[in-house]
């Protein structure tokens, strides 16, 4: 590692103290000590799925090495002590959002699922045949397509508010899209491909005054900062469990009390009734209600240690150094001949979204690998977005909060050795 | 770092950055369009058989250096076989590319040209991305009206 690389990882610039003690956080993800092709891994694909610490790992150890049973339905001690455990991780998650209570979390298999949930559910519930929905330019393919799914199955209106050329959300343009007949606006917190933050407190504000619900996707946003669904007032916001340094398999559906137990369920079965006859089912109230068959015991306590863990650290501590990691990466990347940030959004996640001349995403892909630097290329699951950017695909590094100054200058060099290949 | 340049041959690059035979062709009686969904990568290969022989060969597309290096060699060693020639490459170089077998076989000429690919075997996740244009090339000869997927399971 260079002089400057080991000051920087010591101190962020502009500072004396260290923001997050990364030698001490690198040791609590296992993982981060293996080497890759003989290089000491750089792990700059947390977007796609974030590494696991310890805590987590031990977490869903402890689980199924000492207190697992099915939940809800033992008389025995074991389903006891898994019973609490499972729901204390729904009361930690409904804290860690700053939910009113742990009802108004719903434990899913994913993000997406919680949104299908969504547009299944509320779309029943609410939506007739006209009824505008609108998402933005900035979606991931899992809020867009459930909602085509819902257009097509009911006859909804799906409208997308744009984006300017830096892949900033245009509140402006947002605001004319309403009309009497808007009934729900489902929005990134964080775009996944470029990193934009959305203006989340006016989104949601002027979808209030045209009287409308607001669902949040906030996977990109709950490994970065604080979530408060309170403050926020959104009807709805979901995330995964394994982009919060947490379990994959497990996601969470927050939604308010009124507005879930409004809502028809989304699938049948097992925990989620009151009483069954074959002429009639009462269902059971949230969330089980929405939690049919068994659920990922260990996973949403593999994602309560996540939140704990994050929490522990601080989001203000976390988001301060991932914020001087991206000031320091979009500066090193800027310096690379031929290289092209996509996405130069004023608010963004410590996400660098670029393409290269003369080089391929994969194939910027490909040999970065080799150096041991992980990174994700290619669409990023967002299509309509990379259309609207005018590009194919990117090569998208995005930083967690393990990452360090050496991981960027790791991957900057790393890209020049990119350059020298194929220019 | 130097097996990098056994994937990234120079041979490689020259037909990624200037791909042979990179055009649409009017005249062709066969054609088909592929694409990778994983990475967004899209190629059309346009043929023109007569009575049993490929006269001509080109292909439009988007993609990686491996992607658009393997349509371009494949184009320039295509040209005046037959198509049993044609199949028998096809065989002989997805073998070789998913490790089944050496690049080797009957016609020595046209997989020695190929074998400047040989590198990708050592990358699995990028083996797609050198058979990709070959595939589209059998549904052209096949007369197949659906575009062919990498992410298709019988591939």
């Amino acid at each position: 590692m260079s002089g400057a690389a080991t000051a920087a990882l010591a101190t962020a610039p502009g500072r004396n103290a260290p923001i997050l003690d990364l030698e001490r956080i690198r040791r609590d993800f296992p993982i981060l000590g293996k080497p890759v092709h003989g290089h000491r891994l750089v792990f700059l694909d947390s977007a796609a799925s974030a590494q696991k610490p310890r805590a987590v790992i031990d977490a869903i150890k402890n689980c199924y090495e000492t207190e697992y049973a099915n939940v809800h339905r033992g008389v025995y001690w074991l389903s006891e002590r898994a019973t609490l455990n499972f729901e204390g991780a729904r009361e930690r998650i409904a804290k860690f959002l700053n939910a009113r209570e742990g009802r108004e979390i719903i434990f899913t298999r994913s993000a997406t699922e919680a949104i299908n949930l969504v547009a299944y559910s509320y779309g029943e519930g609410f939506l007739k045949a006209g009824d505008e929905v609108i998402i933005s330019a900035l979606e991931h393919h899992s809020n867009i397509v459930p909602w085509q799914l819902l257009r097509d199955r009911k006859g909804i209106v799906l409208k997308v508010a744009p984006i300017n050329d830096a892949g900033e959300f245009l509140l402006d343009e947002y605001a004319k899209l309403f009309t009497p007949r808007t009934r729900l606006v489902a929005v990134t917190h964080t775009s996944n491909a470029l990193g934009t933050v959305t203006p989340l407190t006016d989104i949601i504000r002027i979808a209030r005054e045209h009287g409308a619900h607001v669902m949040v996707d906030g996977s990109q946003a709950a490994p970065h900062r604080a979530v408060d669904v309170r403050a926020l007032d959104c009807d709805f916001f979901v995330f995964t469990g394994h982009k919060v340094y947490g379990p994959s398999g497990i996601g969470v559906l927050y939604g308010k009390a009124d507005l879930l137990n409004a809502m028809p369920p989304y699938q049948g079965g097992g925990d989620m009734i009151r009483s069954v006859t074959f002429e009639k089912t009462e269902f059971a109230d949230i969330p089980n209600r929405f939690e049919a068959g068994t659920p990922h015991i260990s996973g949403a306590i593999g994602l309560a240690a996540a939140a704990d863990y994050v929490t522990a650290l601080g989001f203000d501590r976390i988001a301060a150094h991932e914020q001087a990691l991206l000031a320091y990466a979009t500066e090193r990347l800027t310096a690379v001949p031929g290289l092209t940030i996509v996405g130069r959004a004023r608010q963004k996640a410590s996400i660098v979204s670029f393409v290269m001349e003369g080089a391929h995403p994969h194939d910027i892909g490909t040999v970065l690998d080799r150096q041991g630097i992980a990174v994700r290329a290619g669409h990023h699951c967002a299509q309509p977005l990379m259309d609207r950017m005018n590009v194919v695909g990117t090569a998208r590094a995005s930083f967690g909060l393990y990452n360090g100054f050496d991981d960027v200058d790791a991957l900057a060099d790393g890209l020049l050795r990119v350059r020298e290949i194929f220019n | 770092m130097s097996e990098l340049r056994e994937l990234y041959q120079e041979v490689i690059l020259d037909h990624s950055r200037q791909p042979r035979n990179f055009r649409k062709l009017p005249a062709a009686n066969c054609e088909a369009k592929g694409d990778n969904p994983l990475c967004g990568d899209r190629v059309t290969v346009y043929l023109k058989v007569k009575d049993g022989i490929v006269e001509d060969v080109t292909f439009e597309g988007r993609g990686c250096a491996i992607s658009m290096a393997s349509a371009s060699l494949m184009t320039e060693v295509l040209k005046g076989k037959t198509e049993v020639e044609v199949r028998e490459l096809f065989d002989r170089f997805h073998d070789s590319m998913t490790g089944k077998s050496a690049c080797q076989g009957a016609d020595a000429g046209a997989l020695d040209k190929l074998t400047v690919l040989s590198g990708v075997r050592e990358y699995p996740m990028r083996v797609k991305c050198a058979t990709l244009s070959w595939h589209t090339l059998m549904a052209a000869l096949n007369h197949k009206q659906v575009p062919v997927s990498t992410e298709d399971p019988r591939l």
